[in-house]
């Protein structure tokens, strides 16, 4: 399999590698931003606990979750891979160089973009999905429907916490702008690039870096002032 | 109009070089940047100075040899021109002017502003060689090429491989130019023949040179002289991974045998 590894290990294999892991994170990110939207629903937690459950035990999901951790894990390796590679390519940088004049501030920042959201995802990680999978949690027994995992708990007291709250923030800053170039730029590599949808996709990943870190942004911050109430 | 010149001086490929500042007085603001330069050079060699060397050759803005990233920019702050279209009225009278050598380790610096850029010879050459029947003389028009693929293909055969891409390149990636290089003849039927085998070695090539990854900023795109599409570098794409599926080129110890 020697031409395939070859071809992997090319300037072009490591980009379609990104790109490949990249796009599934944004699926990740539409799955896991919609089921999140059930801490919205005013029944204590019933129906986000019932989701932790779902999410946590079916079989499929629980594949795509190994293929969700895989894909961060090769996304940040590459990222480095590549950095390294790019960072060689230019031993002497220049003196006066005005980045701003022919390139937006996302797609020469996505290093910085990433590691910001790859910082957050090991505390947020720490907070909920060790919590979930390892830690003791307290239950709660819902009528009819049999005894929980009240991860709902957990949630809306990490969310009493300004600092905590405020990471989010920024986290989801970060990962607006991150998705704001990496959308796009994953078709691109990907050679999906022709004036009939490139258009579409442009507006389309837009719309997905505001709309989906405002929704995980809107979590936490309307759970605080819930909590202040 | 009146500048100071901020110019990279270094002496050989081996020596480090240094900012060295000039100033440049009764300069025409109808002057080409190079032709400053030039002014520039004649005082330096009356001073008994050795003169600043940069590449230049047709200062027609065709050849793509006037190498220089001035005030931050390839080619300077204009767009869709190369180092001799630039006019000295882009810039206000009393400015400073920082002039810099393309930076990428692949196109080393051999002096001052001059850097070697056979990186990219080596890269086309990678390409080999289109196939041509050499019967008679063919006639015009038989082979059919629509009006839009021609167009496409003369838009990324404008590429004059001045290296201005991989200078404003945060990563000094050359893809903008090799995608050029392959949209080119990946487009027409000539160029069919080859196609899997060109994008594989042309890639190949780039990589051992020593270019950088292209993370799609775009930056190669707005400072190409000739505005080369981001559009060539997706077709590339798209050919090296078609071509990783389909050539027969297969890195193998032994020779693999057809029956």
């Amino acid at each position: 399999m020697s031409w395939l590894t070859d071809a992997l290990k090319s300037s072009l294999g490591r980009k379609l590698i990104m790109a490949i892991t990249g796009l599934f994170l944004i699926l990740f990110l539409m799955g896991h931003v919609l089921g999140n939207l059930l801490l919205f629903k005013p029944d204590g937690g019933q129906a986000f606990n019932e989701y932790a459950r779902f999410m946590t035990t079916t079989p499929v999901i629980q594949v795509l979750s190994y293929v969700t951790y895989l894909s961060i894990i090769i996304h940040a390796i590459y990222s480095i891979l590549i950095t390294r590679k790019n960072k060689e390519a230019r031993p002497i940088g220049y003196a006066v160089n005005k980045g701003g004049e022919n390139s937006t501030w996302s797609s020469r920042n996505m290093g910085i973009l990433g590691t910001i959201v790859l910082i957050f995802l090991v505390i947020h990680l720490k907070s909920f999905w060790y919590e979930m999978r390892f830690g003791i949690l307290p239950t709660v027994i819902y009528p009819g429907v049999g005894e929980f995992k009240d991860l709902y708990s957990i949630v809306a007291a990490a969310f009493t916490q300004w600092w905590y709250v405020l990471l989010y923030l920024v986290a989801m800053f970060g990962l607006g702008y991150h998705l704001a170039h990496g959308f796009e730029s994953a078709f691109q590599t990907l050679g999906l690039n022709h004036k009939k949808y490139t258009p579409l996709i442009k507006k389309i990943g837009f719309g997905f870096a505001i709309i989906v870190p405002l929704l995980f942004a809107s979590m936490p911050v309307v759970m605080f002032i819930q909590s202040l109430a | 109009m009146d500048f100071t010149l901020k110019i990279w001086r270094q002496k050989d490929a081996g020596s480090k070089g240094s900012f060295n500042t000039y100033s440049v007085k009764d300069i025409s603001s109808d002057m080409s940047f190079l032709e400053m330069l030039d002014e520039l050079n004649e005082d330096l060699i009356k001073d008994g100075e050795s003169p600043v060397h940069f590449d230049h050759d047709c200062r027609e803005g065709i050849c793509g040899t006037c190498s220089m990233y001035i005030n931050g920019r390839a080619h300077g702050p204009q767009k869709a021109i190369t180092t001799c279209q630039l006019h000295m009225r882009s810039f206000k009278d009393g400015d400073t002017i920082t002039i810099e050598p393309w930076r990428a380790k692949p196109f080393p610096v051999i002096r001052d502003l001059v850097v070697d850029r056979s990186a990219f010879d080596r890269i086309i050459q990678a390409g080999g060689y289109v196939s041509v029947s050499t019967g008679g003389v063919p006639d015009a028009n038989e082979i059919p090429i629509p009006t839009s693929i021609a167009n496409e293909a003369m838009d990324a055969a404008s590429c004059i491989g001045c290296g201005a891409c991989v200078a404003a390149c945060k990563n000094a990636s050359a893809m903008l130019f090799v995608s050029a290089k392959v949209s080119h003849l990946a487009l027409l039927p000539q160029g069919k023949v080859e196609a899997t085998s060109r994008a594989e070695n042309m890639i190949a090539q780039m990589d051992k040179e020593g270019f950088g990854l292209c993370t799609n900023t775009g930056a190669c795109s707005a400072e190409c002289p000739k505005e080369i599409s981001l559009t060539h570098i997706a077709r590339m794409n798209r050919e090296y991974f078609n071509a990783k599926q389909t050539s027969n080129n297969i890195p193998d110890k032994e020779e693999v045998h057809e029956g």
